[in-house]
């Protein structure tokens, strides 16, 4: 048999929580792996607050428009103002007009585009529009091809965005011969976590030590375990409070789950932030960078030298 | 009054400024406080209510019957989410797709769809030592829509408080529309980043489109640069408050304290942060 | 027999596609005379639901298989309920011509729900 095809390993960060320096991490993963044989496609996930761009100079190759849901729009001219569209509507996405001068009009913000006005409309006076969502893009980094989207503000963040993206992502990553795709993973654990999730051979979960730490790194594990997708802890900002780093490790001992590092607070963080590059990169000797360096050796470790296939 | 308080990026502080502003408002107002972050609740952390009421948050799927159901498989081609399917003149139900709209029974000819509860999480209500009407969302596990339950959770609390304080998920996308879109003004957390302002431009563009009054926290005061600043020196939306990074303030959040409780000079400068809000909403009601 | 492959275009020397819900193409292939024919799949741009679009699609092109990399729950619900056997290729199948000889000698590998991913 011919392989001429290898898998693309991907690997997913996550964390619950925002703000618990995902981004920082996954980017300093990228421009780890960019100085081994472990070369891969980078793919910002967190399509609603799209930030893995602004610390790889990310300059777009090709930009595309992601047409994702659609909404009502009301013909004025065939509207009998019967009012039945608004009785249908749960999701007071229309507005009755307020005297015989106003019109029935939509409310795009609220419209979740499942059609049953433009259904019982008996003058087919709605139709369903399909709107532009936000947009993805290919884009060259210093570390390699990044994937990434923004969401338009008040768009549904269904996962349909960031699952284009890391498609596209991946399919690069195929015709390329990169055996790695990073992808920076989205707050919460909803439909877009678990669609950045999909595929994933392993998960790198960051928290936070605290109490909101704990909470939310309990609510992720309990998504990725039903989605049966392997996990590596690291515990982030971990000197800011030990007691909150010992619940966190403790928790994992008992769950039996790795912790692959703890990575100590530094400001060069943020400063890294200010100059555009991932703090790997900003500040090679300090311990937040040895620290994501060791984990990076775990991860490369569990991807690629267990032997699984 | 409905107070929310949101940002574009996670992890900015939303949880420490709601919080806060709950507790120092507490004393001469009833509030109610809504955590709306229905994926990751964190505010009953630090606000330790006494959770006495669980309901769980439901919405209403289809249930086709049998017996009446003809197969003409109108309800799977009206269902803009394919939660419907039709094997073998047998309809079959993908509830995690299904949005509540209703469509499939109004559209059914032979009203053979009538409507089952889901369950896709539990809301909780509490009284906090600060006298706060705490109430929370939290989305079940893998089940895939925040906003359906960030509705229900809107309309728990049944009587009239002073003041109601909604802490918004993260991000601009229509979960954050579902909590903030009817408030009489909006807080906006971020932090002195380039990821801070970017995320900051995400829920300007919703701001702009709802038309309600706004103004800027920007927390961790000094661990970046000007961006945030400078770019709002472009716009109409005000900096009502710098929060200065401190490591004690850091660690004092870790433990799972309100800010106001254990720097209590913040009390002044949140009740302050109030007044200057109510002169916004005076001046610029915003649309109706 | 009627068996869809999910390809990334519209021959059999293509490549096959991984996903299912969302894959661009299927080849519609019968394997009693060798005639085939590309379709474009109806949950490629589907907001939501892609997979059950697609699946439903399968159904009513009368198949009895089908191959792909990966099918998620609902995919799997729905397939599974029309008696529609799912098999997965491995990375030695770089055409549709592969995957076809491949099932044709029993090769696949048939997918069954507790997988990882």
């Amino acid at each position: 048999m011919i392989t001429t095809q290898k898998t693309v390993h991907q690997l997913v960060i996550l964390s619950g929580k925002g703000g618990t320096g995902k981004t920082i991490i996954s980017a300093s993963l990228m421009h780890l792996a960019s100085q081994t044989k472990y070369r891969g496609v980078l793919v910002d996930a967190d399509v609603d607050a799209a930030n893995l761009a602004l610390v790889t100079q990310a300059a777009p190759i090709t930009t595309h428009a992601f047409w994702g849901s659609q909404t009502a729009e009301i013909d004025l001219i065939k509207c009998n103002r019967c009012g039945q569209c608004y009785q249908v509507c749960r999701f007071g996405a229309i507005r009755q007009p307020i005297d015989e001068k106003d019109v029935y009009q939509i409310l795009h913000l609220l419209c979740e585009g499942c059609a049953a006005c433009m259904y019982i409309c008996p003058e087919s006076a709605i139709q369903m529009i399909k709107q532009q969502d936000g947009e993805w893009c290919h884009s060259v980094t210093l570390f390699g091809d990044l994937f990434h989207a923004e969401l338009f503000p008040g768009a549904e963040n269904s996962g349909k965005l960031v699952t284009t993206v890391k498609q596209n992502a991946k399919l690069f990553a195929e015709d390329n011969h990169l055996p790695l795709m990073i992808v920076d993973g989205p707050p919460g654990i909803g439909c877009p976590v678990i669609s950045a999730s999909a595929g994933a051979r392993l998960a790198l979960l960051v928290a936070e030590p605290g109490v909101s730490g704990l909470h939310d790194l309990e609510r992720i594990i309990q998504t990725l375990n039903h989605f049966h997708i392997p996990i590596l802890i690291c515990i982030n900002k971990a000197d800011l409070y030990p007691e909150g780093t010992r619940t966190i490790t403790q928790f994992a001992e008992s769950n039996g789950y790795e912790i692959a590092g703890y990575i100590p607070f530094d400001d060069a963080v943020p400063q890294s932030i200010v100059n555009a590059q991932p703090v790997s990169l900003f500040a090679p000797e300090n311990q937040v960078s040895l620290a994501i360096g060791k984990i990076w050796s775990r991860i490369q470790q569990t991807l690629f030298e267990k032997g699984e296939c | 009054m409905k107070i929310a308080v949101a940002s574009g990026k996670g992890g900015t502080g939303k949880t420490m400024i709601a919080t806060s502003l709950a507790a120092s408002l507490a004393p001469g107002f009833v509030i109610h406080f809504l955590d709306c972050d229905v994926e990751a609740p964190n505010a009953h952390l630090f606000l330790n209510p006494e959770l006495t009421g669980i309901s769980p948050a439901v919405i209403a799927i289809p249930k086709i019957d049998p017996d009446l159901c003809i197969a003409c498989g109108k309800c799977v081609n009206v269902c803009q989410y394919h939660a419907l399917a039709m094997i073998q003149e047998k309809i079959l139900v993908f509830s995690q797709l299904c949005h509540g709209c209703g469509s499939c029974a109004l559209n059914c000819p032979v009203s053979a769809i009538s409507e089952e509860e889901k369950i896709i999480g539990t809301l909780h209500q509490g009284k906090t030592k600060h006298g706060i009407m705490h109430y929370v969302g939290k989305l079940t596990i893998s089940e895939p829509m925040a906003s359906p339950i960030i509705h229900k959770l809107r309309k728990l609390p049944q009587t009239n408080p002073d003041i109601t304080i909604l802490d918004a998920p993260p991000g601009a996308s229509c979960a954050v529309v579902s909590t903030v879109y009817d408030a009489d003004f909006i807080l906006l957390v971020t932090e002195p980043t380039p990821f801070g302002l970017h995320d900051l431009k995400q829920m300007l563009g919703i701001i702009s489109q709802i038309g309600i009054p706004a103004g800027v926290i920007i927390n961790r005061h000094g661990i970046g640069d000007k961006v945030v600043e400078t770019f709002l020196t472009q716009t109409s939306i005000p900096i009502m408050m710098k929060i200065p990074y401190k490591h004690e303030i850091a660690i004092g959040l870790a433990s799972g304290k309100v800010l106001t409780d254990f720097k209590p000079v913040y009390r002044r400068k949140f009740r302050a942060l109030f007044e200057i809000i109510k002169a916004h909403i005076i001046a610029d009601p915003g649309e109706p | 027999m009627i068996i869809m492959i999910t390809s990334q275009g519209t021959t059999l020397k293509s490549k096959p596609n991984q996903i299912f819900g969302r894959s661009l193409m299927f080849i519609k292939y019968d394997t009693e005379n060798d005639k085939w024919e590309a379709f474009m799949n109806p949950g490629v741009n589907e907001p939501g639901g892609a997979s059950i679009a697609a699946s439903q699609f399968v159904i009513d092109q009368q198949s009895s298989a089908v191959i792909s990399g990966n099918f998620g729950p609902n995919a799997f619900r729905l397939l599974e309920a029309a008696g529609i056997q799912m098999w997965t290729f491995d990375p030695s199948c770089v055409s549709i011509e592969d995957v076809v000889n491949a099932y044709k000698k029993n090769q696949l590998t048939p997918f069954l729900q507790s997988r990882k991913n």
